[in-house]
């Protein structure tokens, strides 16, 4: 552990977590982050302050995620703007300003970032006094920079175990994993699950004890719906003598431009997490289209998605499809790869057992591909080497045309922000 | 929904980049099958490139057009240092350099971004509901080959 000094409030983001998944809480949480330190401050106070059950958010900016510290620090002291909190360039007397009377058992704060290469960044989390952010080899790093994925797994492995670290003084930190989100649309619900399941149990092979598991609202409410049901039905099974959750995240893909087609995302994501028992909700504004959004935004986003929370209730899984077992699939033919999860990892996306459908990564095979079907629900058109484990009926695909794949990208947007959708739900 | 040009005999090469910081490829997957359509070869360097990569790449085969796609709002930060290193290369000097997306953290692109853009090499600054037709529109203006006029002049 890089700081002397015994963390604070560790601890507090597994502790708080338990406690709602106890008592059937939906915690939400925003994507915030600013470079000015008073505004950041003003952010979590806020968050804290919305009417809904809240943790709080350091999302960093892009120099930090690809470890231009220098370049961060430059653009601070020029007073340019960054999209995010520059953690590693700040002093630790700053952050722990920023987090001062605000973080704590009742309103953990954990770091967002996107980092391949997170080392820094948990040094300097810890160093401030938390103990929780997200991120993993897989998901920070094909989807989000051109950093070989065997660079990703080692620098992954040692961050989880420098962040494990924390429980020698009697904390529980906390990993969140991405995987749920893969290039945030167009990716089929089974491999986002499988990608989910890996990366918590590498966490898990690497000392983390707490695990939050993620899956990102894609196109279809039934298709989600069986998707978080897999994924919990997988965790349960692979994920022994760990504490762990489901997060949702809303809408990662091309976001509504309409108020209400914002709100009414977010809205629909929050139901998709009560129904089908997720503890957390991670949510975007209505600013998303166009730019970072301010805290009142993230505030008005928050308090909606606490809302439609309220009216939504457990539900039983819908009719399966076929998710869960495609998921199944993809994680078992991983885990017989090699008794290392990471060099299991690494071959697998070198054999193609997973691939990412539109991954522009190296390391990525880009055999499978994936489409919106008649019944708006996302599938493979071409599957690769994907051991799928049954033959999956896949559309002879079209080529892709530059407004095909801009209609595609764009199919959340134009249902949400139709007006006719306010008269029900649209597709 | 974009009219396909017919594929020359040599297609028109174009490199398709980032900043250093994005890591968002929606936007260059978009890209590079539109200036596929348009007839163009691409070379599509992926997310996250560092400058000296797009350097590299682009003098080991000039190519007709570099187009800069950045939506993280870090480009307004970014891209004028990357212009100022591609245009620092002599065979770089001239080709036709074009630099789009959501370019600052506010959603508007301030008239000194614009400024800064152009001082600093590029040729065209393509922002909003108007970036992709913008593109378009420049691309029907490059000449078919590069030996013919200034390619600067042809864009400016």
């Amino acid at each position: 552990m890089p700081s002397a000094e015994p963390a604070p409030a560790a601890g507090a983001f597994h502790r708080f977590m338990a406690d709602a998944a106890r008592t059937g809480t939906l915690v939400v949480q925003p994507r915030m982050g600013f470079a000015d330190p008073a505004r950041m401050r003003r952010g979590l106070i806020a968050t804290r302050a919305a009417d809904a059950t809240t943790v709080g958010t350091l999302t960093l900016d892009s120099f930090t995620r690809v470890g231009d510290y220098a370049a961060a620090a430059r653009a601070v002291a020029q007073g340019h703007h960054l999209n995010g909190y520059p953690l590693v360039s700040m002093d630790r007397e700053t952050t722990t300003g920023v987090l001062d009377g605000v973080h704590g058992p009742g309103f953990p704060v954990q770091v967002r970032h996107g980092s391949a290469r997170p080392g820094r960044i948990v040094e300097a989390l810890v160093a401030a006094g938390l103990d929780a952010t997200e991120g993993g080899p897989v998901s920070y790093c094909l989807p989000y920079g051109r950093t070989p994925l065997a660079t990703s797994v080692r620098a992954w492995a040692e961050a989880c175990r420098s962040l494990a670290a924390l429980r020698e003084t009697g904390a529980e930190p906390h990993l969140e994993t991405f995987g749920g989100c893969m290039l945030g649309q167009l990716c089929p619900p089974s491999l986002l699950v499988a990608l989910s399941v890996l990366e918590g149990m590498f966490f898990r092979r690497h000392g983390l004890r707490s695990v939050s598991l993620s899956y990102a609202q894609q196109i279809s409410p039934e298709q989600d719906e069986e998707a978080v049901h897999a994924l919990r039905a997988l965790a349960a099974d692979h994920l022994p003598d760990t504490s762990w959750h489901v997060v949702v995240y809303a809408y990662m893909g091309v976001y509504p431009e309409t108020r209400a087609g914002a709100l009414r995302l977010v809205a629909d994501a929050a139901r998709l997490a009560v129904r089908t028992g997720a503890t957390r909700l991670i949510v975007k504004t209505p600013a998303e289209s166009a730019r970072i959004p301010s805290v009142e935004e993230n505030v008005t986003a928050l308090e909606t998605a606490a809302t439609a929370a309220r009216t939504a209730r457990p539900a039983p899984p819908p009719p399966s499809t076929g998710v869960e077992a495609e998921a199944r699939s993809l994680v078992e033919a991983v885990l017989h790869l090699h008794d290392d999860l990471g060099q299991a990892l690494i071959r697998a996306f070198a054999h193609g057992y997973l691939d990412v459908p539109f991954c522009l990564h190296p390391d990525n095979a880009g055999r499978a591909r994936s489409f919106i079907s008649d019944r708006g629900r996302l599938e493979w058109s071409r599957t690769g080497s994907l051991p799928l484990g049954r033959p999956v009926a896949a559309t002879p695909s079209r080529r892709l045309t530059s407004s095909g794949l801009l209609h595609a990208l764009n199919h959340v947007k134009n249902r949400y922000d139709d007006p006719a959708a306010l008269l029900g739900r649209a597709g | 929904m974009y009219p396909h040009h017919q594929l020359p005999d040599s297609p028109r090469h174009a490199v398709l980049t980032t900043i250093a910081s994005d890591s968002h490829t929606w936007n260059l997957l978009f890209l590079q099958l539109l200036l596929e359509e348009q007839g163009w070869e691409v070379t599509n360097l992926g997310a996250c490139v560092p400058v000296g990569v797009l350097v590299e790449e682009a003098t080991a085969r000039t190519p007709d057009l570099i187009v800069v796609s950045t939506v993280n709002g870090h480009g307004a930060e970014e891209a004028p240092g990357l212009g100022r290193a591609v245009r620092a290369v002599p065979a770089l000097a001239e080709v036709p350099l074009v630099v789009g997306g959501k370019l600052d953290i506010s959603g508007t692109t301030a008239p000194d971004v614009h400024a800064s853009l152009t001082d600093a090499g590029f040729d065209a600054v393509l922002t909003g509901a108007n970036a992709v037709p913008g593109l378009l529109a420049l691309l029907d203006a490059l000449p078919e080959h590069r030996h013919g006029r200034s390619h600067a002049d042809a864009v400016r």
